[in-house]
């Protein structure tokens, strides 16, 4: 998978799920809703920074707190397809894979990385190109690597759904527990 | 080869062979929750994936908590779409008015048993470690899929070994002692872990107090908080488990990423500072924090242990003037037994509101928001920016002694000062 784009840095570390779309807003369900909530308690101002090629780059511990999937729901929605972090907290990274939204930790890139430089991501190369310097990722493991290519868990689901792995023993209708 | 508790208890819910932290494994739930907020956005990727059904009417709990009482229409939709959805799958669902808040309530109601893989549309779904289970907290798509298939891919997580060494001195929770740990490891530091309580200053703890510690395990980003199962725990699980269960512990040759000692003896009551829970200082550095709103309640420690510490505070004393007080009982089980105590009418004569349950202004839902500049003492888990209210309201988190005790001095002082005044 290769991804270009345009970053747009958000540096703070242990930015939570909270100040990314607060909690009175958890009452829609509609992600064009959601949209307009993004990045609210943090700086409101970046939704108008959002560019349909951004990238997100972000710090350390990204996501971290509440579950809610509301807020890749709503990056996802603006149209990015792609975040660059120091660290992500653990169910943000869930989320995001889960949505097939490329969460991407490399701190090398993310400490050289400014808005509006030019970010290119080549998963297969296991690189991220910061205007043209290219710094290496961890291997994506190929299960969320076949995730990613199905377009997240939904599409992943419909194909487990329709084409039923013989021997699998918890499929649906399967009550063998 | 010798293992984790963790380890056994992913092991037992997969097909693989055997397992080591990092492997990338499907597991089982045994248990699948959602609520109000996360249910419904869940459902929506449920039919999209094309399922119909859940995998196992029987082990898919649904809650509303997070928006009960409704705030608005919107809220209200939403429990309606969870109440109706329950019926149509035949799944239990706890409503408003009988139930509660959700992970008091599910450990309450004996759904959370040793051993057990509980896959949940809450963060703080790692409450359930208290009672041994793989208690985690998932997204909606996960949910999702969770509710179709009755599994979620997952890497094994390596163990952080915590280690309460001591014994505590009064007015020092469970609280405190999460406090320490997320202060000792950082906010971060058990991001792709999990905790394992043990020691003497564990083994100590009650059921309730567990509850406290391993709700607060993924604020130092770890997936759950376990304690082993012990004795405690079987006395507690004994009128309310669902199903049979075996005490699990970790091999002594087991390989543990990290082991932190937290020495009891000397730890004073702790509280997580503004605008994160793991700003922790000891209870003389804040000392004087002038307050405004003092909340007990939430998942963490709403629970009746809490309720008795508050109330015994406020008994023959009155809330200070310049504070509300709010109390949110975690359960209407627990709001029921605290009026046969009665500590609700200690809460009402000492001024304070007493709520029904709800995840109300601990997520800055409603029920108590906070207003611009004002600053609140909770004994919730959560004091990120703006999680309560306005975006410069303060949150500082306690335990429920320290948080009614302000309540009562208006300030922060140490619960041992209050309680030396003579009551009224």
């Amino acid at each position: 998978m290769i991804l270009e784009g345009t970053a747009l840095v958000i540096p703070q570390d242990d930015v939570d799920t909270d100040v990314l779309y607060p909690g009175p807003y958890l009452n829609i369900v509609e992600p064009e809703q959601m949209k307009s909530y993004l990045f609210e308690g943090l700086d409101p101002s970046l939704r108008s920074q959002l560019r349909p090629d951004t990238i997100l780059v972000v710090g350390r511990n990204f996501g971290c707190g509440s579950s809610r999937e509301h807020v890749p729901l709503a990056i996802k929605a603006w149209g990015i397809r792609c975040l660059v972090g120091k660290s992500f907290a653990r169910i943000f990274y869930r989320n995001c894979m889960n949505l097939g939204l490329l969460a991407i930790t490399c701190p090398a890139a993310v400490e050289v990385a400014h808005t509006g430089s030019h970010l290119r991501i080549d998963t297969e190369a296991g690189t991220v190109d910061v205007d043209g310097q290219p710094f290496p990722i961890p291997r994506i493991p190929p299960f969320l690597v076949d995730l990613l290519a199905a377009g997240g868990l939904e599409a992943w689901a419909r194909r487990r759904l329709s084409e039923p792995e013989p021997g699998r023993a918890r499929d649906q209708g399967d009550k063998a527990r | 080869m010798p293992h984790t508790l963790v380890e056994k208890i992913l092991l037992a819910h997969t097909e693989v062979p055997d397992l080591a932290p990092g492997d990338l494994v499907m597991v089982r739930c045994d248990l699948v929750m959602a609520n109000d907020v996360s249910g419904p956005v869940a459902f929506r990727a449920m039919e999209r994936m094309g399922a119909k059904r859940v995998f196992d009417p029987a082990r898919v709990v649904m809650v509303a908590d997070h928006f009960t009482p409704a705030k608005d229409a919107l809220s209200a939709a939403l429990q309606k779409t969870l109440q109706e959805w329950c019926t149509a799958q035949g799944v239990t669902y706890y409503g408003q008015g009988r139930g509660g808040i959700e992970h008091t309530l599910l450990c309450e109601e004996g759904w959370v048993t040793p051993g057990a893989v509980i896959a949940g549309g809450d963060s703080h779904t790692c409450t359930y470690g208290a009672l041994g289970a793989f208690g985690t907290g998932l997204g909606s798509t996960d949910i999702a899929f969770c509710l179709a298939f009755g599994e979620f891919w997952q890497a094994v997580p390596a163990t952080i070994r915590v280690i309460f060494e001591g014994e505590r001195r009064p007015y020092v929770t469970g609280k405190d002692l999460i406090l320490a740990v997320i202060a000792h490891i950082g906010v971060a530091g058990g991001t792709n872990h999990v905790l394992e309580f043990i020691g003497p200053g564990a083994e100590a703890l009650s059921v309730d107090e567990r509850l406290a510690v391993a709700n607060m395990a993924v604020e130092a980003g770890a997936e759950t908080g376990l304690f082993p199962a012990d004795d405690r725990t079987a006395a507690y699980l004994a009128s309310r488990a669902r199903w049979p269960w075996k005490a699990e512990r970790s091999d002594p040759d087991a390989q543990f990423a990290q082991t932190v000692r937290i020495a009891l003896d000397d730890l004073p009551p702790l509280v997580a500072a503004p605008h994160s829970p793991g700003n922790v200082r000891p209870i003389e550095e804040v000392r004087g924090v002038r307050v405004d709103q003092v909340y007990i309640g939430n998942c963490a420690n709403g629970t009746l242990t809490d309720l008795r510490q508050a109330a015994e505070v406020l008994r023959g004393r009155r809330v200070h003037p310049r504070v509300r007080m709010i109390v949110v009982p975690a359960t209407y089980t627990i709001y029921r037994q605290a009026l046969r105590e009665g500590l609700i009418e200690t809460f009402l004569e000492a001024g304070a509101v007493v709520s029904p349950p709800t995840c109300g202004a601990c997520f800055g839902g409603h029920m108590g928001v906070l207003a611009s500049g004002e600053r609140a003492v909770t004994t919730t888990n959560r004091n990120f920016r703006g999680r309560m209210g306005a975006p410069d309201a303060e949150v500082y988190l306690s335990n429920a002694w320290v948080a009614a005790a302000a309540a009562v001095a208006g300030e922060i002082v140490h619960p041992a000062d209050v309680l030396s005044e003579a009551r009224a």
